[in-house]
């Protein structure tokens, strides 16, 4: 079978890395705006590698959340990457030791897990960590640009970025629930209940954090108990 | 300092998810209402964050409707996020532009 290096790897990061530099300058003039601070966004970026659980984190950092709301707050919104791991694990070349294992799980965000899964082939060490390189380097260095020089952009500029992160959502969004009726159900059961605990009186003690946490739990939970996947068809 | 905390906890909660399973998993799951959960998971979660947080992106409700009905357009288009995010940014950077003079 053929397996791949570290050049392929970058090739394949290329556009990756060119996508996540601009998001991820939206995202630090939209997290600085929250109260967060510059230096602070750049290690969470660096850190973190990921737009939707960095978002919400900074959700609930700006209002003063608990430990163990951002703690499940990542958890939730972060278990996809449990099952990309998971479903990684059956395209490793058998070469990869544990370290190497525990290295290149860093890298998995769902660009990079739709391409290596997507290669043919074995995936080896070096072409994962070619592959993680430059979105790893686009995230964190649009982080900082957007975190420093976003001030110098004009207001109305500045303004208009702040959408620029959910267009991105509705990108995964629109198609995925085009795609799939247990995709549209897990988001229009998933929006209708955030919808319910954010204006309805009684639920006003809710944080954000939890509020996502229990809007996308139960809609997912909705979804997949009137639309099951069968094993096989839910891991790419 | 709680903001170290914070960053901490963030870091370590979203390695340790992508981690463990990579490091240590050698089964499949076949629960097929599990296997649903972990695939529509991440849609709920976008979905509750972007609606209605979408509408007061910009900081002025117009700007915010036109860009969102530029990013719906485009993902019922099929385009890469990069486009959706960019165009999305354009139209309400546009509209509120255009907004003082109308």
């Amino acid at each position: 079978m053929e397996a791949y290096g570290y050049k392929e790897g970058v090739r394949d990061g290329l556009p990756i890395g060119l996508g996540y530099l601009s998001v991820s300058f939206g995202f630090a003039i939209w997290a600085v705006k929250q109260g967060i601070p510059g230096l602070a966004l750049i290690v969470l970026s660096g850190t973190n590698l990921t737009s939707a659980g960095q978002v919400a984190g900074v959700t609930v950092m700006a209002a003063g959340g608990l430990l163990v709301e951002l703690a499940l707050t990542e958890l939730v919104i972060n278990l996809r990457y449990a099952l990309m791991s998971v479903t990684l694990t059956q395209k490793l070349s058998p070469e990869f030791s544990l370290w190497q294992r525990m290295a290149a799980s860093f890298f998995v965000t769902d660009e990079i897990f739709a391409v290596s899964s997507t290669r043919k082939g074995l995936l080896t060490f070096p072409y994962m960590m070619g592959l993680g390189c430059l979105p790893w380097i686009g995230w964190t260095l649009g982080t900082a640009l957007g975190a420093f020089a976003g001030a110098l952009l004009p207001a109305v500029l500045s303004a208009a970025l702040g959408i620029a992160i959910y267009g991105m959502f509705m990108a995964i969004l629109v198609p995925g629930a085009l795609e799939e009726k247990g995709v549209l159900l897990a988001i229009c059961a998933a929006v209708s209940l955030g919808l319910i605990l954010r204006y309805v009186p009684l639920f006003r003690f809710l944080s954000e954090g939890f509020v996502i946490i229990i809007s996308a739990v139960l809609g997912a939970c909705i979804a997949a108990w009137r639309k099951p996947i069968e094993a096989g068809e839910g891991e790419a | 300092m709680k903001l170290y905390l914070y960053l901490l906890v963030m870091a370590g909660v979203t390695y340790l998810i992508r981690m463990l399973p990579l490091a240590f998993f050698r089964k499949r799951i076949t629960s097929p209402f599990l296997l649903g959960v972990l695939h529509y998971m991440p849609f709920a979660v976008l979905g509750t964050m972007t609606v209605p947080a979408i509408f007061t992106s910009t900081g002025e409700p117009v700007s915010a409707l036109v860009g969102t009905l530029a990013a719906l357009l485009l993902g019922l288009k099929r385009r890469s996020l990069i486009e959706v995010a960019l165009f999305a940014t354009a139209a309400a950077y546009v509209t509120s532009l255009i907004l003082p003079l109308l």
